[in-house]
């Protein structure tokens, strides 16, 4: 009987060797019910009580190792096969995929870049109407009717006592009248002047302008908050410089230039050689602004300052012609 | 404003001073420079030649060689100019030179004969006849005898052409600036160099004033100050060389002498003056007047103007002969017999000069200055001035006295010095001393504490204005940085604001594009897309660019489809865009501002449809928190599409956007043939219904059931309407009624369609039994009956 045992082991395994064993079949034949192990064993009766106990444990051996056998060999069937099924799925990945993404206008990526710098130093934006009325565009802002400084901004009117903002200011006049110091406000939008389109103007276009009322607001405070955004916006090494001027809304007043961040200072073609770029108009707020808000000088003190979204964009992205951000050829927003 | 370098020597020692570092500590302190130009410089190796000989052309009948002495030596020129003679003093460019424009001039051969140079025409050296009297540009420039010492010299010694010319942008509160005193002043104090002014004297050829004129000032409230002198025996003549040539570099052009002294005054004091001719004068008696309306004034460039009462006049018993401060009358003008003529110097209001000058469309040199405001005590040395050049250049002889109609004399503004208020003010710690120093190099006199402001700085009137000064001059940039340290704000974006953000970047990740247009538009747009008459009155710009930018839109669909239309032009595909744009919408009063509501302009064509649209809408609007909109089909919206339009209300019945297919006959007018889809929707109401509002709801506990049902239906019966009368009729154990199949074919027939639906049950607090199921279904099957009479696919 041992040695039928020992036949059928070998037989089984002999079967296994076989890269294309049918693995159910070989269970069945060998172990299943009507199998030839279990048609050995019920030959165990004619055996003596010492051998039983033997025989009956190379049984179960047997049994163990084919067990054994057929689930490795089943193992490697089913890698294999797995195998060939990823083999089978593969897929090109060169190939294209749809990567339609939208991109934000230029316009508006400076102008949330500069938003996002102010109010990251407690400033908050406000908005106001682009059809203004003339007191808060000019005569709030200490530029009286006949003011030879409405001659330097060709202004669009609509009546004789509305026209359309020339500057995003008259913002600023309207929140000095209704709220009270500290004030720390950026207002960006559209404002217009009379200019025919070329490559540098446009009739209508975006400024910033930003605004801050406290006591003891100094013109230092004015340079230290500008060169936070002169770095933000145009790199850590970016120095500015302040050039007296005149605005009838600021004493003193200043123009600013950053840098050259195309050449640091040396000079180059985007900074017409002079090492510096004008960027933007600031100033200590006049008095008489002020008091027009009712907002008392002798207690408060504070500055403004503004510049075009307009002639950032295009230093930044090195854009030479402004009409380009009006005509919205999507090959050239696709750029943004 | 244009400076002389070597007329600002006169005042200040520039003469070692880099032109170049001059103009960039003059910008630091204030006055800035636009650019600079090196007169002369275009100009080398020209020299004052003596035609010693000259020769006809051996091969020509018309070309002279001459003999050129240019000093140390001779040199042979051809030249082709005929008013040459031997003896005549000339430019000579001798070879190599350079004359203006880039010219080169090589030594060569003119047809077979040498010639080492070339003999110069005014236009050659970038001259004129005004600043040569008496050449002309048809041939060589001959040199008068006076030039018979300078053989050999460079021309540009010569005639003075050598010069820098200084640009200056004078902002409008510095009128002084407009003047080579007030600049010498701010070069002095700049460069810290002295400043040397001079005080006119007039010698006087006796006579009196009052035997030739008096004056009446009828508006003093509009002129302050009237001076004037007269001058006798006038000869009119060119001026001196160095005079021209001054103007020139201040870029203003020669005429005669007594022009000329109007002007070279004006530049040096930047008092304008005015000359008249005495002759023209009806009576003796100058009377400065309003206009009256609808008299009529002819200006001295021949144009004709009808004044008003709004005017001030210059006038004689019986007509104006100036209109005070922009333009002298062409009755009085200066002629080349004038005898004797009125030297004006007068003050008048800015801002009615300026009013005058706007209405009758003639800015003028003097009235861009006057506008700004003069001061009244500069009358008087630039009278004297113009009459000191007179008796200088022998123009004529002054007659002795002088007229000043000076009502009320101005008075000085004075102001503390608050040292230490200007130090807190600029974050600076200078010392009083260093301010008393920087404000008396201005002219300002500081005595116990008081400024008093000179009269020709009528901008300094605060602390601010001081504060100013002292920066400027110590420097602007020697400030130091400081942050800011005051009481702390809440800044950030308003809720609104970040609504707005939000929704943009979110279009751009849903694969639209931004566009930024213009915010007037042409009243034609209005016509192009349709709008109904009623809905096109717009604000209205009265003084716009064009036609093209001459109203402020309503609607922002115009512009969309403009810009879909361009790119669409450009060959560019499957074009997908937004805006927020603002729109203006007016109030019946032109009087009242209107309302500026924002719009979120959507606009596509290629490959897209009306589905295409409408999940951007609805992704914007749950974005923006809204739920529960209806989609309404639109039939009347004259701009879209009327099968292909829907309007969108919130659950109150607000309408939020309306979005379709743009009319084909509209995206014709744009040029398409291919369907063009737009979508507007109105930010204001989007964000009025938006929920902001989040609160968790409990997952469910339970599982849902779903019943499918399929049915046909006519093809015009809405899925909308089916799937509102499924959910009603559901009840509240109706969580979900989705679309999920529709079909039209043969097999349902023609103007048919077949529905499929699932209806997706569930109860919060149970799992639904089938008869519960059951129950819900047939309810929702009786109403498809009852109301739409439609029943299940068989």
């Amino acid at each position: 009987m041992k040695e039928m045992l020992e036949k059928i082991r070998a037989s089984a395994l002999e079967c296994l060797q076989n890269d294309d064993a049918d693995l159910e079949a070989i269970r069945i034949r060998f172990l299943g019910k009507k199998g030839e192990l279990t048609a050995v064993l019920r030959g165990m009766g004619a055996l003596s009580a010492e051998e039983r106990p033997i025989v009956g444990q190379l049984a179960n051996e047997i049994r163990a190792d084919i067990e054994k056998a057929i689930a490795e060999k089943s193992a490697v069937a089913a890698e294999k096969k797995l195998q060939a099924k990823l083999k089978a799925e593969k897929i090109d990945v060169t190939m294209p995929a749809d990567s339609t993404v939208g991109h934000i206008h230029p316009l508006t990526l400076v102008q949330r870049e500069l938003e996002d710098i102010f109010l990251g130093m407690g400033f908050s934006i406000v908005e106001g109407p682009e059809v203004e009325l003339d007191y808060y565009n000019f005569q709030a802002l200490n530029i009286p009717e006949n003011h030879p400084a409405r001659d330097t901004q060709d202004t669009f009117y609509i009546t004789e006592n509305i026209l359309l903002r020339s500057q995003t200011s008259p913002v600023q006049a309207r929140t000095m009248e209704v709220q009270k110091p500290p004030i720390r406000i950026i207002s960006p939008g559209r404002v217009y002047r009379s200019d025919a389109v070329d490559a540098t103007h446009s009739p209508l276009f975006h400024q910033l302008e930003g605004l801050v009322i406290d006591k003891g607001i100094t013109m230092g405070d004015l340079k230290g908050v500008l060169e936070i955004f002169a770095k933000e916006t145009f790199g850590e090494e970016t120095r500015i410089r302040f050039r007296p001027h005149h605005f009838p809304f600021t004493e003193p007043s200043a123009e600013v230039d950053v840098s050259c961040f195309a050449c640091g200072g040396k000079g180059c073609r985007i900074c017409k050689g002079e090492g510096w770029i004008e960027i933007l108009g600031a100033g200590m707020v006049h008095p008489n602004v002020l008091r027009n808000c009712g907002i008392d000088p002798e207690v408060y003190s504070g500055f403004a300052f503004g510049f075009g979204i307009e002639r950032i964009a295009m230093l930044k992205y090195h854009i030479d012609d402004m009409r380009l951000l009006y005509e919205n050829d999507v090959r050239f927003l696709n750029q943004f | 404003m244009n400076l002389s370098m070597k007329w600002l020597e006169e005042f200040v020692p520039v003469q070692n001073t880099d032109v170049k570092d001059y103009c960039n500590k003059m910008t630091d302190t204030g006055s800035k420079v636009e650019g600079y130009e090196a007169l002369g410089e275009d100009i080398q190796n020209v020299v004052v030649g003596k035609i010693t000989a000259m020769t006809r052309h051996e091969n020509s009948d018309h070309l002279w060689v001459c003999q050129v002495n240019i000093g140390d030596s001779t040199v042979q020129i051809v030249t082709g100019a005929q008013n040459v003679f031997e003896g005549a003093l000339v430019p000579a460019a001798v070879a190599p030179a350079d004359l203006p424009g880039g010219v080169k001039i090589k030594a060569g051969k003119l047809r077979g004969v040498e010639s080492n140079g070339m003999l110069c025409s005014i236009g050659e050296l970038n001259l004129t006849e005004h600043d040569m009297p008496g050449a002309n540009n048809d041939g060589i420039l001959i040199l008068g005898d006076e030039y018979a010492d300078m053989v050999g010299k460079d021309i540009r010694e010569a005639l003075m052409l050598c010069d820098n010319s200084v640009e200056f942008e004078i902002t409008s509160n510095r009128p002084d600036c407009l003047s080579m005193i007030g600049l010498a002043r701010e070069s002095a104090v700049t460069l810290g160099l002295p400043l040397a002014l001079h005080t006119p004297e007039v010698k006087g050829a006796g006579d009196d004033i009052a035997n030739y004129i008096s004056v009446r000032n009828d508006a003093p409230d509009l002129c302050f100050r009237y001076t004037a002198r007269v001058v006798k025996n006038i000869k009119i003549e060119p001026s001196p060389m160095w005079l021209r040539r001054r103007l020139r570099a201040c870029g203003v052009r020669p005429i005669n002498n007594i022009v000329d002294i109007t002007n070279y005054v004006m530049l040096e004091y930047g008092q304008p003056m005015h000359a008249f001719t005495h002759a023209c004068l009806d009576g003796s008696q100058i009377i400065v007047r309003r206009a009256t309306d609808g008299e009529t004034f002819k200006s001295l460039d021949d144009i004709d103007h009808t004044l008003d009462s709004s005017m001030l006049v210059i006038a004689d018993e019986n007509k104006p002969v100036a209109l005070a401060g922009v333009m002298g009358g062409a009755n009085s003008e200066i002629a080349d017999d004038t005898k004797t003529v009125v030297f004006e110097s007068a003050t008048f209001l800015g801002t009615n000069v300026r009013v005058t000058a706007k209405k009758l469309g003639m800015r003028t040199e003097s009235s861009a200055r006057f506008e700004k405001g003069l001061d009244p005590e500069n009358t008087l040395p630039a009278v004297q001035r113009a009459c000191e050049l007179v008796e200088m250049l022998g123009a004529g002889e002054v007659v002795d006295g002088i007229i000043d109609v000076y009502p009320e004399k101005k008075t000085l503004t004075t102001l503390p010095l608050e040292a230490d208020k200007i130090n807190a003010f600029l974050g600076t710690d200078l010392s009083e001393e260093y301010m008393i120093e920087v404000l008396e190099k201005l002219d300002c006199k500081v005595e116990g504490g008081v400024i008093t402001v000179p009269s020709f700085r009528d901008d300094l009137t605060c602390m601010q204005d001081i504060a100013e000064e002292i920066i400027r001059i110590y420097g602007y940039n020697k400030i130091e940085s400081t942050y800011i340290n005051a009481a702390m704000t809440r800044g950030g974006r308003t809720p609104r604001q970040a609504l707005e953000h939000n929704i943009t970047t979110s279009l751009c990740a849903m694969g639209l594009n931004e566009i930024q247009t213009f915010s007037f538009i042409s009243p034609k747009f209005y016509e192009k897309i349709n709008l109904p008459e009623e809905q096109r009155r717009s604000v209205v710009i009265s003084n716009p660019l064009g036609e093209d930018t001459s109203v402020m839109r309503t609607t922002a669909l115009p512009s969309m489809l403009e810009i879909l239309a361009r790119n669409n032009s450009f060959n560019n595909v499957d074009v997908k865009l937004w805006e927020l744009a603002t729109v203006y919408l007016p109030h019946e009063s032109v009087d009242e501002l209107p309302d500026e509501r924002k719009c979120l302009t959507v606009g596509m064509y290629g490959a897209c449809d009306f589905y295409t649209l409408k999940g951007i809408c609805n992704k914007i609007l749950t974005l923006a928190g809204v739920v529960g909109v209806e989609y309404t089909a639109e039939e009347n919206n004259s701009a879209y599409h009327p099968g292909r339009c829907a309007t969108v209300t919130d659950k109150k019945g607000a309408k939020l956007a309306v979005l379709g297919q743009i009319h084909p006959s509209v995206a014709a007018n744009y040029g398409f043939s291919a369907p063009v889809y737009c979508a507007e929707i109105d930010m204001e109401a989007v964000c009025d219904a938006a929920n902001k509002k989040i609160e968790y709801k409990p997952l469910p506990k339970f599982p849902a059931s779903t019943r499918d049902f399929s049915f046909v239906c006519e093809d015009d019966l809405q899925v909308g309407t089916i799937a509102k009368i499924m959910e009603k009729a559901g009840g509240k154990l109706t969580e979900a009624v989705e679309l999920f199949d529709i079909y039209r074919g043969p097999q349902v027939g023609e103007g048919k369609k077949s529905v499929s639906m699932r209806v997706t049950l569930r109860a919060a607090d149970r799992t639904l039994t089938v008869e519960e199921v059951e129950k819900v279904s047939q309810k929702i099957l009786k109403s498809l009956e009852k109301d739409l009479g439609i029943t299940l696919r068989s």
